[in-house]
């Protein structure tokens, strides 16, 4: 069981004041693709030609696949969300009320933290400033000097509980990457449902007033754009000159960098892939678009990530589809057994939704890979 | 063949080469110039090649250029702005005619 959350919370994250609900988790709907275990199964039975991740990357030279150094801990603290966007990876939503780490887990991050050499704590969710112990994650993240990620869903930031965020964010120095899948209403709406584009707006609104998207890098204001389809995200760099004079011009907000990362083929987003009929056509792309160059860069190389209940996962994507970390004979993959040398050697743990971070230019939390 | 414009051309376009590969080389080179980056940005260009698909009204172009400027950040607005101005250059093109026709019967009526 992880960390209870206040009743109160409870009752204003489900309120549909408190964020846009374009839909209702599958584990709230009961679908019959909310375990783990169906994904993996769904995407295994299609037929592609050029369907085995392993083989693709032992076709370029990666017959063993391994992490380079650890740069990043990301600590997913939990599934509950204000939001219920349509392509949502994690599941997450307001019912997600079981699913929250736990001070004790924290306590453990934190310390397996002061033995690695990660200089990035990449704080994710669901929505994670929900969680009862974020602030002091945060806190001692900072205290410790490392570079600290807020994982932003942007329409958390105007519920009045949250409120204070933006300038409690820049007194720290931490880093704001904000989900926005597009700089238009329309494509932003569709996917994270009615209302959230205008609230998007004013949270950057916000945050520009705390001191963020000025280009000073202990404000720095990150967004992070996905593709609204069945299609890859376009290049970041165009994307992003061409966001910044959109924004500016038709809203007045600025931002410091965009990241571009491709929809994984899992959890909501398979969900739709398949009730549209896109399932094999994306899949078909992603395996066609398998790019080498992307490998090196790939997130699961630099960076480990917890879960709420401190299993340790290559990355986000893998976490969701419950594969954890592979250990010698068996051992356990919980934060409490943190062994960095064991873990540094480990074999990366990979299926076919991995093509989703090798398409085009590649796709990880920190953007594009190649 | 059982009908016109198969969707199933438009992945065989290479095919092209058979009849002549030194022009289809040149052709594709030169058209995958045309589409890089360059003062007009990809998703500019994309834009460009959908509204005159429509103007031409190549169904392959079509298909190819919807898929394409989504995949380079376009969206349904500004897609459906691009297939306007394809529309009103071909509209404007059949009504500025008519001044040759006023200006005929001008000087042939009374």
């Amino acid at each position: 069981m992880g960390a209870p959350i206040e009743l109160a919370v409870l009752e204003e994250v489900a309120s549909p004041a408190s964020g846009p609900k374009g839909t209702k988790s599958l584990r709230a709907r009961g679908s019959t693709l909310a375990p783990a275990e169906e994904q993996l199964r769904v995407l295994d039975a299609l037929p592609l030609a050029k369907g085995d991740f392993d083989a693709a990357l032992a076709a370029c030279g990666w017959r063993e696949f391994r992490p380079a150094p650890l740069e990043i801990l990301q600590i997913n603290v939990g599934r509950l969300c204000n939001m219920t966007c349509r392509h949502c990876h994690v599941d997450a939503g307001p019912d997600r009320i079981a699913e929250n780490m736990d001070r004790e887990t924290i306590d453990l991050c934190l310390a397996a933290l002061d033995r690695t050499t990660a200089h990035t704590v990449d704080i994710t969710g669901g929505a994670p400033e929900l969680n009862p112990h974020f602030r002091y994650l945060v806190d001692q993240c900072v205290s410790r000097g490392k570079h600290v990620i807020d994982r932003c869903n942007l329409t958390i930031l105007l519920v009045p509980r949250y409120a204070d965020l933006p300038a409690w964010f820049a007194e720290r120095g931490v880093e704001v990457v904000c989900s926005l899948p597009h700089c238009r209403k329309r494509n932003t709406d569709s996917q994270r449902g009615n209302g959230t584009f205008e609230k998007s707006i004013e949270a950057l609104r916000r945050l520009n007033a705390a001191g963020y998207g000025h280009g000073d890098l202990r404000r720095r204001l990150t967004l992070m754009a996905n593709p609204v389809g069945a299609f890859l995200a376009a290049p970041q760099a165009a994307m992003e000159r061409e966001w910044k004079a959109d924004l500016a011009r038709n809203h007045g907000v600025t931002f410091d960098r965009l990241i571009a990362l491709n929809n994984m083929p899992i959890s909501r987003f398979l969900e739709w892939l398949l009730e549209s009929g896109n399932l094999q056509e994306y899949m078909e792309r992603l395996t066609n678009l398998f790019n080498p160059a992307a490998v090196a860069g790939l997130m699961c190389r630099n960076t480990l990530s917890v879960s709420w209940d401190g299993t340790l996962h290559d990355c986000d994507f893998n976490q969701m589809l419950d594969i954890p970390v592979a250990t010698p004979a068996g051992g356990s993959a919980h934060i409490r057994d943190f062994d960095p040398l064991v873990l540094q050697v480990r074999r990366i743990q990979t299926r076919r939704h991995c093509f989703g971070c090798t398409a085009g230019a590649g796709s990880s939390c920190g953007g594009a890979t190649a | 063949m059982p009908h016109y414009y198969d969707p199933a051309h438009l992945a065989k376009f290479g095919t092209i080469a058979e009849g002549n590969k030194e022009l289809a080389d040149k052709f594709f080179d030169w058209y995958g110039a045309v589409f890089k980056e360059g003062a007009l940005s990809e998703r500019e260009k994309a834009l460009i090649a959908l509204a005159v698909a429509h103007a031409v009204q190549c169904p392959y172009c079509i298909d190819a250029y919807s898929k394409t400027c989504l995949e380079k950040g376009a969206d349904l607005d500004q897609m459906t702005e691009a297939v306007h101005v394809a529309a009103a250059i071909r509209g404007g093109a059949s009504l500025v005619h008519g001044v040759q026709m006023l200006e005929h019967v001008q000087k042939a009526g009374m």
